[in-house]
C-alpha cells in the first residue's frame, strides 16, 4: 500500500484526509501512482498533471524520502521506502508569489 | 406590484466565492462563504430557467481549471467536466514577438447559461475560444468557427487573450455575441457555427497601427437589453460605444464622462436607454479619477451622463471595478450591484441614486451576478 500526502486544496476537492493509501501494481512509478490516485479520485484528473500531455503542472512538486523528485522521469521507479509504504509520496503546491 | 421573495448575489473573488442574499427590500444582507476557499472564482452564473442551478468557474495557478455545479442555489456543489480541448488542429494566433503561437487553454473566464435549457451553458475561455455543454457541464465542446474569424491576427493583451463576454439574443436563438480582449466583438447568426467580426466604427488610435482595423480592438465588455437586443452597448479599452444594428456599426457615446476608460457596462432592467459605466482614470492607472468612486448613468443610451455618488467613497478611493463585476436585478425598482478589487460589494436598490456597501472586505472581486428569485 502506497501512502500519498495531498496538499490541502486537493484533499478538499477529493474530500479525503491528508494522506490517502493506494494499491499500485509493482513496479510502482510516479506515473502508475498518479494513475491509481486519479482512478480512486477522478476529480483530481488535471489538477496534478495536464490531462492531455500528462506533464506535471508547473507549480506542483513531488517529494519523496526528503528529496525533490519533481524532475525525475515520470516513469522512474519510486524509492523502495515509498513503494513499501514506509515513507509517503508527497504532492506539494509549490511556493509561488511574494 | 409583483412580490419578489429575494435577491441572490453570486460574487467571484480571487480567493473563493461568496453568496449574498436579501429579501426584496434589499436592506439586510447575509453572506455565505467562502466557497472553494483559496481558489480563483472568475465567474458564477445561474440558469435563467432554473435559478437553483448555478455554474461556477474555479481555477488556480497551481491546480488548473474546474467547473462546479450547484442544484440547490449554491448550498452544495459538485465538480463537473473540466476538459476544454480545442476542436481539430489547434492552430495559432499572434504572439507578443510577432510570431504565431499555438492556442493553449488557461482558464474559463465566463459562463453563460442558456436562456431556455438549464443543461446548456456557453463558456468563454483564455486563450480565446467558445465552448458549449449540452449535458449540464459533464462535457464541453468547442465552437471552432469563432477562431476562423481572423483568429490568426488576434494577440493577447496584458490581461491575457480572454473571451469574457457572451450575450445570447432572447429574440433570436441563432444569434450570439461574444467579445474578446485585444481582438474585438464578434457575432454569430447560426447558433455559433460561424462568427464575423463586428468592429466597424471602433477606433483605437493609441493601441493599433490601423485605428479602424477589422480585429484587434480591446473590447472590455458589451451589454444589451433583452427587449431590444439589436442595440448593443460597449465599454472599450477607451471609449463607450453604441450600436443600433447588432454591431454592424458603432458610434461613440462617451461625451461628458470624466474618463471613457473602464471595464463594465450594464443596462437598467426596465429602461433600455438607461446604462451604467464606471470611469477609470486610464489604462495604466486602474482606479477612479480623483480618488472618487463614481458610477455614471445615462438615461439617453449614452451621450449625456450623470455621476452617481451617494453612499460611495468620494476621496482616497483607488480600487478598480472589473468587467464582469456589475449586474442588475429585475425587481420593479431596478437594483444595481458592483464589486471592487478592494473587496467591497456595493448595492443600490434605487437604480443607482444611492448605494450601500453590503460587503466591505472580501478578497478582490472578479465578478458579480444577481439572481432575482421568485
Amino acid at each position: 500500500m502506497i501512502r500519498v500526502v495531498l496538499p490541502v486544496h486537493l484533499r478538499n476537492l477529493a474530500r479525503s484526509s491528508a494522506e490517502v493509501q493506494l494499491e499500485v501494481a509493482e513496479p510502482a512509478t510516479i506515473t502508475s501512482l498518479l494513475n491509481a490516485l486519479e482512478e480512486s479520485y477522478p476529480v483530481l484528473r488535471g489538477t496534478i498533471r495536464d490531462q492531455l500531455t500528462g506533464k506535471r503542472r508547473p507549480l506542483v512538486r513531488f517529494f519523496a524520502c526528503g528529496e525533490d523528485v519533481s524532475h525525475d522521469s515520470l516513469d522512474s521507479l519510486l524509492p523502495a521506502a515509498v513503494a513499501s509504504g514506509a515513507e509517503p509520496f508527497c504532492i506539494i503546491g509549490a511556493m509561488a508569489g511574494g | 406590484m409583483l412580490i419578489m421573495s429575494g435577491i441572490r448575489l453570486l460574487v467571484g473573488t480571487r480567493k473563493g466565492a461568496f453568496i449574498l442574499t436579501a429579501d426584496g427590500k434589499r436592506a439586510d444582507w447575509e453572506i455565505s462563504g467562502p466557497h472553494f476557499a483559496g481558489w480563483e472564482i472568475y465567474h458564477l452564473k445561474g440558469s435563467p430557467v432554473n435559478p437553483e442551478r448555478i455554474y461556477a468557474s474555479q481555477s488556480s495557478g497551481w491546480f488548473g481549471q474546474l467547473i462546479q455545479r450547484s442544484d440547490d442555489g449554491g448550498k452544495t456543489w459538485e465538480p463537473m467536466g473540466k476538459e476544454f480541448v480545442y476542436e481539430g488542429a489547434v492552430g495559432t494566433h499572434q504572439w507578443y514577438d510577432g510570431t504565431q503561437h499555438p492556442w493553449e487553454f488557461k482558464r474559463v473566464w465566463h459562463l453563460e447559461p442558456s436562456l431556455t435549457d438549464p443543461e446548456t451553458v456557453y463558456a468563454g475561455v483564455e486563450d480565446a475560444g467558445l465552448f458549449r455543454t449540452t449535458d449540464g457541464a459533464k462535457s464541453w465542446q468547442e465552437l471552432p468557427g469563432l477562431r476562423n474569424a481572423k483568429g490568426k491576427l488576434w494577440q493577447p493583451g496584458a490581461g491575457g487573450m480572454c473571451l469574457h463576454t457572451i450575450l445570447l439574443d432572447p429574440a433570436n436563438s441563432e444569434r450570439i455575441f461574444v467579445a474578446i480582449s485585444a481582438a474585438g466583438a464578434f457575432r454569430s447568426d447560426d447558433a455559433g457555427q460561424t462568427f464575423q467580426p463586428i468592429n466597424r466604427g471602433l477606433k483605437s488610435p493609441y493601441e493599433l497601427p490601423d485605428p479602424d482595423a477589422e480585429v484587434g480592438h480591446c473590447v472590455h465588455r458589451i451589454a444589451l437589453h433583452p427587449s431590444r437586443p439589436e442595440v448593443l452597448y460597449m465599454q472599450k479599452h477607451w471609449d463607450v460605444m453604441r450600436s443600433d444594428n447588432s454591431g454592424d456599426l458603432w458610434t461613440e457615446v462617451s461625451d461628458n464622462l470624466p474618463s471613457d476608460f473602464g471595464f463594465p457596462i450594464d443596462v437598467h432592467a426596465h429602461e433600455p436607454e438607461t446604462i451604467y459605466v464606471v470611469p477609470i482614470k486610464s489604462d495604466s492607472e486602474h482606479f477612479p479619477p480623483d480618488g472618487k468612486l463614481r458610477i455614471y448613468r445615462s438615461r439617453t443610451g449614452g451621450g449625456q451622463w450623470e455621476p452617481l455618488t451617494k453612499g460611495l467613497p468620494q476621496q482616497d478611493c483607488y480600487v478598480n471595478v472589473l468587467r464582469d463585476a456589475m449586474a442588475v436585478d429585475s425587481l420593479d425598482e431596478c437594483g444595481i450591484y458592483f464589486g471592487t478589487t478592494g473587496g467591497q460589494v456595493y448595492a443600490s436598490a434605487d437604480a443607482g441614486d444611492s448605494w450601500k456597501a453590503v460587503a466591505r472586505a472580501l478578497p478582490a472581486v472578479l465578478s458579480v451576478e444577481v439572481q432575482t428569485l421568485p
